[in-house]
């Protein structure tokens, strides 16, 4: 908890710079902040305690995650000095960084809600702040259209997120999770039936919220539309922090009833890996190929929700790390292209292999990352998952998993293609210091997390 | 601890070759593979001096030091568990043998960033060490998948016409047999009691046999396209004819017996009552291939192709050996990998020195090459005829034994496998009449003498078709235990 309030410090730090005109070393003032609370995060390990009356807990699951959050969140600071460099974007730069930073209050919430009150506030707060930061570039159709899509279909589900609590509320009588669980294992047998409609209604609410089928189609125009470091943001920090929150949600308070909702989850997961997969095949935009690979990943991701058991929770956080690490590599590498070349689309990666041999590298290894190939960390994160899937007993969900990864090499392969055998077109493509910085760190990470992944496996 | 020494050596080989520039990183790769070829042999003479009369302890100790298990990943249990037996140490050979031909052929060629090119050799060498000496199924999986990434950019940025498609086609259908062995080691890792994916636990508890058969597929598949085997052959002509020499080499004569090695490891003693049920089926779809593209080889007009498919063809005969489950058959595997290894990689460097000269890789358009180059066609003829099995050379110990082998599982087996060595004949010795004997052909103006490195690298390999088949004594010495294992272990209890 003591994390939420110094970042929304943070946040406060930010909005006051606004009003004094201090722009000048926020950024590194923020970074160094997140540094800062970095370290006390880890010193919640260990500890749990809850604060407020039992709206907020500390765990190892919620010291974890917000760890990896402020991580992400680090890395996007770090890469929005030289993203927000002209002079429009130089005006309103503080008010992005307050909202940045709010937009991580929202997350934090998301990790250690301990009521629903509070898992609602963490989503509107992360969501509400990300409808701002998509929208935010004001002159750019796609900007305005992916801010607006995000807002009328995010405020729709947090609608049904709403009702959803309202109705558990009037079945259960509280709102704390911990009292929902103890109602459904008193009545585990026969449970009423708003409570399943209740639980259903979160459920859609928060597949939503993690772009899974059928509730995945504002993603790709989002993704596309939004600045590609907001898309940076969204593909990794709010696609964990959903499935974060999803999986505390079902693992507490909904563990025996998901029987009812099994099949719903069996055809979304199913759903999500196969379009995930198969339309990205089609894509010839970058930022909409990483849209719906991040799709294909929350259908990974989602086997976490069903299996449930064991030591579930260990390997959706491994799998989050090494999916955020080569996501952000992957983005980094990204925006300094689009920025060469002024276009989003995959040719303008052609020749990258002869222009910039260790750019090229970089997104080599972070696409096979994502690919799940070792000896990189995305293999091991998807390779955990499978098993805590295995043995809980969704076996024909796995081979369907990995038929999807078989499918999802081919787009992934289609960038490290261009990138090697294309003829380069003329720009020139040199990544400032800091984006190599953060591209090294991300893959080293990558690397030595596939080198020992034993780290996070018995984490959680 | 030793085999640890041999598996990293060109690991960190292959960083450092990254710094390199120009072309003393092709002296640098040569020097490194030439001392793991040293240190192969000298492991080689530490394995074979554990025989009955030794102290018990020492044999222990002499153990220890060639094998390593470390716990790695608690959960999943995973651990770094390497160790060397003499299927292992025959592959590794094998592949410390090929390493400084490979990396001798490309001494005297114009390549384009060779800092690059040397550095995923080694990352390769490295990888193909770690799948054989590999006793951990997880770890196995690792090193094999991660085989693929090196060849795959070797072939696509220093391949020859249309190498985008074909290698990418190669990649996705090796990865999605891949896929389908992670399934299979997720599957028995969950449904074996002990919870491990060591092979010894692999292969003593077996999974029921309801279930063997499918996990018998999932794995088969994934090795039947690594080999390959027909039908799932159609990604190698052409993977063979765009991959630059060395990469072709590389994956002909290493890395499709990383395929033949794993049915030896990882597929027989682990679902024997899989085996046992498929068998029939997998020994037919065997020598269809063989036949098969014994007489596509016979219609080719590509050198190239013919020689893929020629690869094809071999590599069904070992796997069919393979599977009719019996001593002989084993060894005559085992034996054929290191003969078939040494003389598909002749084959392909000859073919690279007749195309880089004559700039065709026709057939019907070369001749006569013997008028114009004699050493060449003698070493030439001396490959040839290895493939080809004649006696006195390594290709013949191989194919005779593979034979037997088919004979007592069925005598209509062996009546087909005796077929293919007349096709071999066919194939083989027509391309070597109409390459090297005749008239000059007018395509084939001038044929340069043979560089040093060149005629170092032919006279080796022939040296060693020669000596494995006038003594293979030591290979069989030392694949026979490992072999008699396997044998009681392929067997339903």
């Amino acid at each position: 908890m003591n994390t939420l309030i110094y970042t929304a410090c943070l946040g406060l730090f930010g909005l006051l710079a606004e009003i004094f005109n201090f722009r000048k070393y926020l950024i590194p003032i923020l970074v160094l902040g997140l540094a800062i609370i970095f370290s006390l995060n880890l010193q919640t390990w260990n500890h749990p305690q809850t604060h407020f009356n039992g709206m907020l807990t500390d765990s190892n699951f919620s010291t974890a995650f917000s760890g990896l959050a402020l991580f992400i969140m680090l890395v996007i600071l770090i890469l929005s000095t030289d993203f927000y460099s002209s002079t429009d974007d130089e005006k309103h730069i503080s008010d992005y960084m307050a909202i940045l930073m709010f937009t991580l209050c929202g997350a934090l919430m998301m990790f250690s809600y301990a009521n629903m009150a509070m898992l609602f506030l963490g989503i509107e707060t992360l969501s509400i702040s990300l409808y701002v930061m998509a929208g935010s570039r004001r002159f750019e159709v796609k900007s305005n259209e992916a801010g607006f899509k995000y807002f009328l279909m995010g405020s729709f589900a947090s609608a049904f997120l709403l009702f959803g609590i309202a109705l558990i509320f009037g079945v259960t009588g509280t709102f704390s999770i911990d009292g929902i669980g103890a109602y459904m294992r008193m009545h585990a047998d026969s449970l009423d039936p708003r409570f399943i409609v209740g639980m259903l209604l979160m459920v859609f609410a928060m597949l939503f919220k993690v772009s899974a089928a059928p509730f995945h189609f504002w993603s790709p125009d989002v993704y596309e539309g939004a600045p590609t470091l907001i898309t940076a943001l969204m593909s990794t920090l709010v696609k964990i922090a959903a499935f974060a929150a999803f999986y505390k949600l079902v693992s507490v308070c909904f563990v025996f009833a998901m029987g009812k909702a099994e099949l719903i989850l069996t055809f979304s997961c199913a759903a999500t890996l196969l379009i995930g997969n198969l339309v990205a095949l089609v894509q010839d935009n970058f930022k909409r190929l990483l849209a719906y690979s991040g799709i294909s990943h929350a259908g990974y991701m989602m086997l976490a929700i069903l299996s449930l058991q064991g030591s579930t929770d260990s390997a959706l956080f491994l799998y989050s790390v090494g999916y955020a690490v080569a996501s952000l590599a992957a983005f980094a590498i990204a925006i300094t292209v689009f920025k060469a070349t002024d276009t989003e689309s995959i040719s303008g990666f052609n020749g990258l292999g002869k222009k910039n041999p260790f750019l090229a590298a970089c997104l080599t290894m972070a696409m096979l990352s994502l690919a799940g190939i070792p000896p990189f960390a995305g293999f091991f994160g998807k390779y955990f998952i499978f098993s805590e899937a295995f043995r809980n007993g969704y076996e024909q969900m796995v081979f369907l998993a990995i038929i999807s990864s078989i499918i999802g090499v081919f787009y992934y392969m289609k960038v490290i293609v261009a990138m090697y055998s294309k003829p380069a077109n003329e720009f020139e493509i040199k990544p400032t210091f800091s984006y190599q910085m953060v591209i090294v760190v991300c893959l080293i990470l990558s690397l030595v997390l596939g080198l020992y992944p034993g780290v996070f496996t018995k984490l959680l | 601890m030793l085999t640890l020494i041999l598996l990293l050596i060109p690991l960190f080989a292959s960083l450092i070759a990254l710094f390199f520039k120009g072309e003393s990183v092709k002296w640098f790769s040569f020097i490194i593979s030439i001392f793991q070829l040293v240190f192969t042999l000298y492991i080689y003479f530490v394995f074979s001096s554990i025989n009955d009369g030794l102290d018990k302890e020492i044999t222990q100790s002499i153990k220890d030091s060639l094998s390593i298990n470390i716990d790695w990943i608690n959960s999943p249990n995973i651990n770094f568990n390497i160790g060397l037996d003499g299927m292992s140490l025959l592959m590794v050979f094998l592949t410390n043998l090929l390493m400084p031909l490979i990396i001798l052929s490309g001494l005297n060629k114009n390549q384009e960033r060779p800092q690059i090119l040397y550095s995923l050799m080694l990352l390769m060498n490295f990888a193909l060490i770690g799948v054989f000496v590999s006793f951990d199924g997880f770890l196995y999986y690792i090193f094999w998948e991660l085989a693929l990434i090196p060849i795959y950019f070797i072939a696509l940025n220093w391949g020859g016409p249309n190498r985008a498609t074909v290698t990418l086609k190669f990649f996705i259908y090796t990865l999605a047999g891949s896929l389908l062995m992670l399934f299979g080691f997720l599957y028995l890792y969950w449904a074996t009691p002990s919870h491990n994916l060591s092979w010894v636990d692999l292969t003593v508890n077996h999974i029921c046999s309801c279930k063997q058969g499918f996990i018998f597929w999932m794995f088969f598949l994934a090795f039947a396209i690594k080999i390959p085997i027909i039908p799932f052959h159609t990604w190698q002509p052409d993977t063979y004819s765009t991959a630059p020499t060395q990469g072709t080499m590389l994956l002909s004569g290493i890395m499709l017996k990383m395929g033949l090695y794993s049915l030896l490891r990882w597929l027989l003693p682990v679902v024997p009552n899989g085996v046992a049920e498929y068998t029939p089926y997998v020994i037919a779809l065997c020598f269809i291939g063989v036949v098969y593209a014994s007489v596509i080889a016979i219609m080719q007009t590509d050198i190239k192709k013919l020689f893929a498919y020629s690869s094809i063809a071999h590599v069904g005969l070992i796997a069919g050996g393979i599977f009719a489950l019996n001593m002989q058959g084993f060894q005559g595997a085992l034996i054929q990998m290191l003969a078939h290894g040494i003389n598909v990689v002749g084959l392909f460097y000859c073919a690279e020195i007749i195309i880089s000269r004559t700039g065709t890789s026709d057939i019907n358009s070369l001749g006569g090459i013997r008028v114009l180059s004699p050493r060449f066609a003698m070493y030439f003829l001396i490959i040839v005829l290895g493939s080809v099995a004649l006696p006195l050379t390594n290709g013949f110990i191989g194919e005779f034994m593979l034979l037997f082998g088919l004979f007592e599982y069925h005598s209509w087996a062996g009546f087909i496998a005796g077929l293919t060595i007349i096709l071999g004949a066919v194939y083989m010795l027509r391309m070597y009449q109409k390459v090297m004997l005749g008239d000059v052909n007018e395509n084939v103006t001038v044929f340069e003498n043979l560089k040093w490195n060149e005629e170092l690298i032919l006279a080796i390999i022939a040296i060693l078709i020669f000596a494995f088949g006038v003594f293979p004594k030591p290979v069989l010495e030392l694949v026979e235990p490992i072999a008699s294992h396997i044998f009681k272990l392929s067997f339903i209890k």
